[in-house]
């Protein structure tokens, strides 16, 4: 796991918490809010408030001055709680974003003619670097754009975006050729083919989504949006309403006097759904910003809130359930031979094989038979792996090493004039195979030595997370190029809950498409350039850092630290963005209750003396219940912030357990809480008057 | 209550949740286009139907070839009731010789009987000729029923579908809802109600001599119409005495049984079920307030047969039950205790004034619920002589929006547009993004669920709003004060939320309420009804998610339970101050000793 060398800054930092300030006065502007109509209708009352103030102070005969200018003034506060709320989510990215737009300065890179060593270059900066250039990167030195290495390999520090200080190792060819820029090659050279222009690249799109330049809200967001504004219609009828009602009930009752229109406007904002209008917009950017934290970079906030809803993971086995690379294990020698004879065989054969298994075959013949031979004889030739023989060696002065794929190896001996094929060799094959690991047969001209045992580790602790995966509704499915057979036994091992064997491009697309033809929401992680397609189909795709560019272009969501299980994160911030908004939701609009009780009979007293009944809080004066509401109203909101900034705790537990949990906490407490705090205010105001 | 009441009460919802099943399942048959056991004598006449109209029975539409049709539909049958009202005088069947209604009138009357209001701005037996009755208004009790009905079928479509535009065929919903359902259960209880005394011919009106002959005082008025009033402003009266009594005749039973069963309420005469002609026996009186609750709580079912989960549909019936049951009991209690004032005059015991005696208090009781609950509006007695708080129950259920049972359709699909919002609500509350039975709760169904719930609300608030401060219609209420709000907002939310029933005591038949009256109960007919429409358009064409661990399930107690809330919460926000400046002052008032 990463060690973080990103300063955490608390988000109640004084240098978040001064430019929030400002930022806070900023979006009071109309153009601004208008984003949030329920504020903008906050902020007009405000405005209506603030008139009638300057009104009463000329001697317009209204109620009295300071009554009006302190409903007024806090009114405007509670606009001003609100885009403070915002500004300080949005105050973290920025931070953040500052501090990578540094890494960004003035660049200068390589230009090559051609995709080779030693082809002409020229010095250019970073800017004029277009899609499609190739750049020479020596260590030491920055990397100009984000781009696919072409040719050979490096170690990359990536802590500029990912935060881990740890270097990595960027190779042509495989699932990690891609490289970001801005990062730092600190050893070796590499050739980079550019793959974004300028203002385009992956630290370019990160920095405007910190930055919350980009953001647009989601569907969910907009949906709740409806709701809210439809009660905030309704909230205004109903004080308009009461102006009529209460100007006929005075003349009825032949005393009292009509409500005003402050009051009126001091009820319609306590009765809008104030609290989670102010905290909408903050809840949204915080949660991006609580996974940026987990190194989670999310391309959309769409994508996380659908990674709540996720009920079908598609893992790509390599490199998420499994370390990666096939490991050899063992040497198991068939029809006479001995496993040193073997040992020989595969090393010769896999000397000038430069995959990670190759490599590892190297290493075990040279750790378990202290085997010294580290180049091939002059004039030997390298066989590559073709697809079409499955095969791959070398051919020495006449002698042919070969290793491959049980039923390929077989054919090329026999093809050689091979007599009669091991016994035993089957048995062993399947052995190897039923134990999910891949079978590698060896052979010298027309002779089979053996087996090698090339086996796929599994992550050590992935069984847990798979565990907790399942208790939270979603089914993990393995998806790997392996046979049927090894891939049965691995995702037995790894404890997944199904798994797609010989898996091509096109199927798992096919799979992801069946999937959500039935309805279901897919989340898949990958990292090739082959499940590219497939993470373009998915409704939330997760693409590793190390992951090739088109992998990382077809996802919605970039793991910085390339750990799969990621997801559990991500579904836990998803959720508990979603049930912070519904939770903040039933909050406030349960709070009208007891604001109903504190404003309606203040209000109405002068016409129905009978009506103090309802003023079971006992409050002081009708001027203070009234202004004890609007506080209330206000102060409420920066008392949740934190509450809207961290997300409420999500716990793991069936659907209708958590709906009672969060109604009672919610819901009653949120019926509960305004009597308590509006008569405590109404007390504090008592101390004043 | 005792024990008989007891008895008679449990045994009425005994009888009605017994017959909720069979004939939800029958009414998912007719809407499925299933046989039926009435399919041998019907489907010669559906199709007979079908080939006079040219419907092609097989062609689907979209939602917005529904809703058109349903517009257009109810449109032209406007038109038609308009016409006949204004040309009364011209038409046959008319004994009594009854003139033409007013312009204002007829657009109110005509207005009314299609949005399945029933507001009766006039009296049946004095306006109203019999052709009128039977043709006219009887015939839009039927239609008006079966439009409710195909709105609600075309959104239970929507749930159940699954990547389709298509809701079904609007022309083949309206002729199999009224063939099969309306009709047969109409002759049924027609035959059931004239072996309990209910009329039905079309003779003279009788008139009668008096066993005793009666003397009583009788406002003197001028050659306008308006009453006399002496120099102190005292109605002038002048004693009169009656030897004789004219009792009106007419088809009655016909119409008195679809009055109920499509939750219409229009009275064939203007005492409505209180009428012994109407509702003769105590046996009536329960199978009648039986046919106001008895489609729109099978309406459930069938919605539980059609989107495949029976759990489903009882559950919304479990709402409706609870919240019904839980009214009839605050109006029986506070109605049994009657009024401290005449207690304290040494009256005691429970308010009867303005009870119909020949039903027990319970009796009466469980109809004004039932009847209010539902946008059915008939009544047994006067709403307006009720307790503070006993009026405000009525006027609640009103304002809830017709959802505890609902209007025949409409309080189901008024219903699930609350669900829709308290699944949304819900659902962001355990983590998800919302979804009810299966299909995504997005943008376009919260607009849409949002109108069609509020549209009423809204409707009542602004036009309570402008007849407080305009003369004409301050000026109509008996009793000015608080009690003359709550007659005007009575008056208002039983038009707005298509119920019918009026508070009584107020003089609706001026040109204010006849003209803003119609507009509020277009609104509130047709606003949610092709909101609702657009609704199933948008869920039909939804992909189906099947339910996981996390999914909230929506057949079970605690969403029923929050569910009930939702309703409660946003009727209370919505109309509390009104009710603090009506009903609660009244009651405190009445507390105080005055």
């Amino acid at each position: 796991m990463s060690k973080h060398s990103a300063e955490p800054i608390s988000m109640f930092d004084a240098r978040i918490m001064g430019p929030a300030l400002i930022e806070s006065f900023k979006k009071l502007d109309p153009r601004e809010l208008w984003r949030n109509p329920v504020m903008l209708c906050v902020e007009i009352a405000s405005i209506i408030t603030l008139v009638t103030f300057v009104r009463s102070l000329t001697g317009a005969n209204l109620e009295p001055a300071w009554f009006t200018g302190l409903v007024s003034a806090w009114l405007w506060l509670t606009v001003i709680f609100s885009t403070f709320a915002e500004a300080l989510a949005e105050g973290r990215g920025k931070a953040r974003a500052a501090s990578l737009r540094k890494s960004r300065t003035e660049v200068s890179a390589q230009r090559l003619k051609k995709p080779e060593f030693g082809s002409p270059a020229e010095t250019v900066p970073a800017e004029s670097l277009r899609k499609g250039d190739y750049i020479l990167v020596e260590a030491p030195a920055t990397i100009a754009g984000d781009g696919d290495v072409v040719a050979g390999a490096a170690l990359v520090n990536e802590s500029a975006v990912t935060g881990e200080s740890a270097p990595v190792i960027r190779e042509s060819g495989g699932d990690r050729s891609a490289v970001t820029g801005g990062t730092e090659v600190i050893a070796n050279a590499i050739i980079v083919r550019i793959t974004a222009n300028p203002g385009e690249t992956f630290l370019d799109r990160m920095i405007s989504l910190i930055e919350g330049a980009k953001r647009r809200k989601t569907p969910n967001e907009v949906a709740l949006e409806v709701l809210l504004i439809a009660l905030t219609l309704v909230f205004l009828l109903v004080c308009i309403n009461i102006s009529p009602l209460s100007v006929y009930s005075v003349k009825a009752a032949g005393h009292g006097t009509p409500v005003s229109l402050t009051i009126l406007v001091a009820l319609f904002v306590c009765l809008a759904p104030t609290t989670i209008a102010a905290l909408l917009p903050a809840i949204g950017i915080a949660g991006m910003d609580r996974l940026f934290q987990k190194n989670v970079i999310a391309l959309s906030g769409r994508a996380i809130e659908a990674a709540g809803d996720v009920n079908v993971l598609l893992l790509d086995k390599t490199g998420t359930i499994t370390l990666g690379n096939r490991e050899a294990v063992e040497f198991v020698p068939v029809g006479g031979h001995t496993e040193k004879e073997l040992a020989e065989a595969a090393l010769i054969a896999s000397l000038s094989d430069e995959t990670p298994e190759g490599r590892s075959v190297v290493a075990l013949a040279r750790k378990k038979h202290g085997l010294t031979l580290d180049s091939l004889p002059a004039g030997a030739e390298n066989v590559a792996f073709s697809a079409d023989t499955r095969l791959s060696g070398v051919d020495t002065g006449g002698t042919k090493y070969r290793k491959g794929a049980a039923d390929s190896t077989i054919a090329f001996v026999k093809a050689l004039g091979a007599s009669a094929i091991p016994a035993n060799l089957s048995d062993v094959v399947d052995r190897i195979a039923r134990g999910g690991a891949t079978p590698l047969v060896v052979s010298r001209d027309a002779e089979i030595f053996g087996v090698i045992n090339l086996k796929d580790i599994v992550k050590a602790g992935i069984q847990e997370r798979f565990l907790q995966l399942r208790s939270m509704g979603i089914k993990t499915v393995m998806i790997t190029g392996d046979n049927p057979l090894t891939a049965a036994a691995i995702a037995a091992e790894a404890q997944v809950d199904d798994f797609l064997a010989q898996a091509k491009p096109e199927d798992k697309l096919k799979l992801i498409k069946e999937y959500q033809e039935n309805g279901f929401m897919v989340a898949m992680t990958g990292d090739g350039t082959n499940d590219a397609p497939a993470l373009a189909q998915a409704d939330v795709a997760v693409a590793m850092n190390t992951g090739t560019q088109p992998a990382r272009e077809a996802a919605n969501i970039i793991d910085l630290d390339s750990n799969p299980t990621k997801l559990l994160d991500i579904v836990e911030v998803g959720k508990q963005i979603l049930m912070t908004r519904g939770n903040l939701t039933t909050f406030s609009i349960s709070n009208d209750i007891a604001k109903y009780f504190a404003i309606i009979p203040a209000m109405l007293l002068s016409i129905y003396p009978q009506l103090g009944v309802l003023n079971v809080m006992h409050l002081a004066t009708p001027m203070s219940a009234i202004l004890s509401a609007v506080i209330f109203n206000a102060v409420i909101i920066p008392m949740l912030v934190p509450l809207a900034l961290k997300g409420t705790k999500f716990r793991p537990m069936p659907a209708e357990k958590l709906l009672i949990h969060n109604l009672l906490l919610y819901g009653v407490g949120g019926m509960i809480a305004p009597f308590i705090g509006i008569k405590a205010i109404d007390l504090a105001v008592g101390l004043f008057a | 209550m005792n024990s008989y009441e007891w008895l008679e009460t449990i045994l009425f919802f005994v009888v009605l949740l017994a017959l909720v099943k069979p004939l939800g399942a029958f009414m998912a048959k007719v809407y499925q286009g299933e046989r039926t056991f009435l399919s041998p004598v019907l489907v010669p006449c559906e199709n007979l139907v079908y080939r006079l109209c040219g419907v092609k029975r097989d062609e689907e539409m979209g939602w917005q070839r529904y809703a058109w049709a349903m517009v257009l539909f109810n449109l032209v049958l406007f038109a038609a009731l308009f016409a006949m009202l204004m040309l009364q005088h011209l038409l046959p069947l008319n004994p009594q010789k009854v003139p033409a209604f007013g312009w204002q009138l007829a657009l109110n009357t005509a207005i009314s009987f299609v949005t399945n209001t029933n507001w009766q701005a006039y009296s049946g037996e004095t306006a109203a000729s019999y052709f009128t009755q039977m043709v006219g208004l009887a015939v839009h009790n039927f239609v008006s029923a079966a439009t409710g009905m195909a709105v609600v079928i075309a959104l239970i479509r929507g749930f159940a579908r699954r990547r389709t535009s298509l809701l079904g065929n609007f022309w083949v919903d309206m002729t199999r809802g009224t063939l099969y359902i309306l009709l047969p259960i109409s002759v049924v209880g027609a035959l059931f109600l004239v072996s309990q005394g209910v009329i039905q011919n079309f003779g003279d009106y009788k008139t009668v001599p008096l066993v005793q002959a009666v003397t009583y005082d009788k406002p003197k008025l001028d050659a306008k119409g308006n009453a006399l009033k002496d120099a102190k402003g005292n109605p002038v009266t002048e004693s009169v005495t009656a030897k004789e009594v004219t009792i009106p005749m007419g088809p009655v039973a016909s119409q008195e049984v679809i009055k109920e069963l499509g939750t219409n309420g229009g009275g064939f005469f203007n005492a409505n079920s209180a009428h012994p002609f109407e509702n003769p026996t105590p046996l009536s009186h329960y199978f009648e307030i039986l046919l106001i609750l008895l489609i729109p709580g099978a309406l459930t079912y069938t919605f539980g047969v059609m989107v495949g989960n029976t759990r489903q549909g009882w559950a919304l019936l479990g709402v409706m039950l609870f919240i019904a049951l839980l009214s009839f009991g605050v109006l029986q209690g506070v109605e049994a205790s009657g009024n401290p004032l005449l207690a304290k005059l040494g009256v005691q015991g429970a308010n009867l004034e303005g009870k119909e005696l020949r039903f027990s208090l319970p009796g009466t009781n469980l109809f004004e619920v039932a009847t209010t609950g539902t946008s059915c509006g008939a009544v047994t007695a006067m709403h307006d002589s009720l307790t503070p708080l006993g009026g405000m129950i009525p006027l609640s259920l009103i304002l809830l929006g017709e959802v505890v049972f609902g209007g025949v359709g409409s309080g189901l699909y008024t219903m699930l547009a609350f669900a829709v919002i308290a699944v949304f609500v819900s659902g962001l509350m355990i983590g998800r993004t919302p979804e009810y039975l299966g299909k995504k709760i997005e943008v376009r169904e919260m607009w849409m669920s949002m109108v069609t719930i509020l549209a009423a609300g809204v409707v009542v608030l602004i036009t309570s709003g402008i007849a407080m401060i305009t003369p004409a219609a301050v000026s109509s209420m008996s009793n000015p004060g608080a009690h003359g709000l709550s007659q005007v907002l009575y008056a208002f939310a039983s038009m707005a939320n298509n119920n019918g029933s009026a508070f009584a005591g107020l003089n609706a038949n001026v040109d204010f309420f006849n003209l803003l009256g119609s507009l509020a109960m277009t609104v509130g007919r047709y606003l949610p009804a092709v909101a609702v429409l657009a609704m199933a358009g948008s869920l039909a064409g939804k992909k189906y998610v099947p339910p996981s661990l996390g999914t909230l399930p929506t057949d079970k107690a605690p969403f029923a339970i929050w569910l009930t809330l939702v309703i409660l919460i946003v009727g209370a926000l919505t109309f509390f101050p009104a009710l603090a400046l009506g009903p609660i002052v009244e009651h405190l008032t009445m507390l105080g000793g005055n």
